[in-house]
């Protein structure tokens, strides 16, 4: 039998269930909704939006895990150098939050070497308590060890919440450690709520190219874990007045083992501003029309000291190095102006910028789908407002 | 030696249209492509059996019967066989079942040293199942690989993309490889290639044949729910200036100067 189902006695013919499947799955004949299982991901977007409770969707009973057993929400701060990131200031102000919800203590984790000072920061900035472990083995991330510490620490403290920026090491230490815990996941999460009669996260995502939001629950298995990108929520202000405990954790030496070895860390020094941690950006696309014609996006930019941004058709034009492509390709940016200068704006570009505070469009395309998401617009030739907006800046940004 | 990538099919973003009645996605006359990030993945694959001098490039894929289309396109490019994961029970796969089928996968076809995947798939931008696969396998992984500077049977060394730049990475093989755009240029399908997949036999595995713990696959096996499904409230009605150009880049002036001074 299908995992899900439509009673037919109960199905009213209403059309709800096939406008709001995502995959199209779902077609009507002879006035009853029918399920294309070939194209049904079992998603449960139809059972939701059906007023008649006419569809069905089986789950088996789920394995009996303690749930009680787990309280407390933690964040992993990642550290580099030294240095704890700032995605992690912001996972521990949307912590705060989550654990006032559910009454209990918001943790940071810390994993590095020599790390006692940068604890007392993340108290600072809203930890009740910090479980440190310091190494110089855990000086530089290396996935093996990370793994098992953070995944021991939590199967013996047993939080219900972890939280993780979506960073390049973000992603790669915490499927690892969902895996080893048996723990739901969700990735890039945009809105983090709970609800608090069931005591469940409920972690907002865009889905299927980001036209959809999605929300997802990890019900019966703990902790429940979330990857949030960097910019997304509001960094946590410092009060160096709050008071909070470092608990330091021993590990034996052989957990800091790690079959893959850093040979060398490289840092590439960027001759721009880096784009996702801009305030501003100023963005060429298609419009722009040659490699030349770049240098007035970049004065622009200049100006405003914005980071430049680029569509995918500029990048692959050559106009314009990849590490400034915004987009679905590229990097997601959030920051609190974008400029956008004769860029359409197809879906895979409004995906890896439409969440900037204020949106400036500038376009001749009256129709380009840029403007259905732009704070201004401005229906003209760029090369006739963007030099002028420069001068305007250059004479009164000082 | 089997060099295996992991594939995944999605829907062609760039043909993608908005319903403007239901504002959801419009599935119909979407083409069905190979995830963009997974191509770089195949490439590398067969840059490694070509460095190496010897070995398979098997390519897998789970999904729906339809995900044929996709290997085959991976078999013109150059791949020696190809492995479709399907079954109705896979149905509802979040991440950790998905990544827990392809590691099944992975078991049961043996004798592999290195694991080839894309960053991320386009369409759920998740970047958790190529680590999820190696810690169900329990091999080192490197995610973000630009670029293989050392590889013998035995060991690698790789670049791995940072924030910042890239860390240089040795490794144990068997390991898994998840690859970034910046690691090489997918070679187009040739002739041959393409009368190849016309006649390649696509082997279909199912829970069964893999041996799945069938509470580990599928809904059952998915710790997440998708709970609510809803679309995104439009932006609040953006303004468009009006005027000449001068005294609309005057305004837009006074505009963001305000914003950037709060």
């Amino acid at each position: 039998m299908p995992a899900i189902q439509v009673i037919n006695d109960k199905c009213t013919g209403c059309t709800l269930c096939v406008k709001v499947c995502p995959f199209g799955a779902i077609t009507m004949e002879d006035k009853k909704a029918v399920i294309d299982l070939a194209k049904c991901t079992l998603c449960g977007a139809c059972v939701d939006a059906c007023k008649f409770d006419a569809i069905i969707l089986e789950k088996k009973e789920e394995k009996a895990v303690d749930l009680s057993a787990y309280k407390d929400v933690w964040v992993f701060c990642e550290q580099k150098k030294g240095k704890v990131q700032s995605v992690a200031f912001e996972l521990l102000g949307k912590g705060r939050e989550l654990a006032d919800k559910l009454g209990v203590n918001l943790c940071g984790i810390v994993l590095g070497d020599k790390m006692e000072d940068a604890c007392k920061e993340v108290i600072a900035r809203g930890a009740d308590k910090v479980y440190l472990v310091d190494s110089p083995k855990l000086g530089t991330y290396q996935d093996d060890p990370y793994t098992r510490v953070l995944t021991e620490l939590t199967a013996k403290y047993k939080p219900e919440v972890v939280l993780c920026g979506a960073t390049t090491i973000g992603r790669s230490l915490i499927s690892r450690v969902a895996i080893r815990l048996d723990a739901g996941l969700t990735a890039d999460c945009t809105g983090l709520d709970i609800d608090p009669k069931e005591r469940l996260l409920l972690q907002t995502r865009p889905a299927f190219g980001g036209n959809i939001m999605a929300t997802i629950i990890a019900p019966n298995n703990r902790p429940q874990m979330s990857t949030v990108r960097h910019k997304v929520m509001k960094e946590a202000d410092p009060d160096p007045s709050r008071k909070g405990e470092i608990i330091k954790e021993e590990f034996p030496e052989d957990a800091f083992a790690s079959r893959s070895k850093v040979i060398d860390v490289v840092e590439e020094i960027e001759e721009t501003i880096n784009l996702a941690e801009a305030d501003i950006i100023v963005s060429g696309g298609r419009g722009v029309g040659s490699k030349e014609n770049f240098d007035i996006i970049r004065e622009l930019a200049l100006s405003l000291n914005a980071a430049v941004g680029a569509s995918r058709s500029a990048v692959d034009a050559d106009w314009i190095p990849y590490s400034h492509q915004v987009g679905q390709t590229g990097k997601t940016v959030c920051p609190k102006i974008y400029i956008a200068c004769g860029i359409s704006g197809q879906i895979q570009h409004l995906i890896g910028m439409k969440s900037s505070d204020i949106i400036v469009a500038i376009n001749k395309d009256p129709e380009a789908p840029i403007f259905s998401v732009a704070t201004y617009g401005i229906v003209d030739d760029l090369f006739k407002v963007v030099p002028r907006l420069t001068e305007h800046f250059k004479s009164t940004l000082k | 030696m089997n060099i295996v990538v992991l594939i995944k099919q999605v829907p062609d973003t760039t043909d993608v249209k908005i319903d403007p009645e239901t504002n959801t996605l419009k599935r119909e006359g979407v083409e069905s492509i190979i995830n963009p990030f997974d191509m770089y993945a195949i490439e590398e694959a067969l840059r490694v059996r070509e460095r190496l001098g010897e070995g398979e490039v098997v390519v897998i894929s789970m999904g729906p019967p339809q995900a044929e289309e996709a290997l085959k396109e991976a078999i013109s490019m150059g791949c020696d066989k190809a492995i479709l994961l399907s079954d109705r029970k896979f149905a509802g796969s979040d991440t950790w079942a998905t990544s827990y089928t392809l590691s099944r996968a992975i078991k049961k076809l043996g004798d592999c040293q290195l694991i080839f995947c894309g960053k991320q798939a386009s369409d759920g931008d998740t970047a958790q199942v190529g680590p999820g696969v190696s810690t169900h396998l329990d091999i080192p992984q490197v995610t973000y690989v630009k670029k293989i500077e050392k590889l013998d049977k035995n060991s690698a060394t790789v670049e791995r993309m940072t924030e910042e730049g890239y860390d240089i990475i040795e490794t144990p093989l068997p390991a898994l490889f998840t690859v970034v755009k910046e690691i090489n240029e997918p070679r187009l399908p040739s002739l041959k290639g393409k009368m190849k997949a016309k006649k390649a036999e696509i082997a279909v595995w199912t829970a069964e044949d893999l041996g799945c713990d069938e509470s580990k696959i599928g809904l059952d096996g998915s710790p997440t729910r998708v709970v609510k499904i809803f679309t995104p409230p439009p932006r609040e009605g953006g303004r468009i200036l009006e005027g000449e150009p001068e005294d609309k880049a005057k305004e837009l002036a006074v505009l963001v100067k305000e914003a950037i001074l709060g």
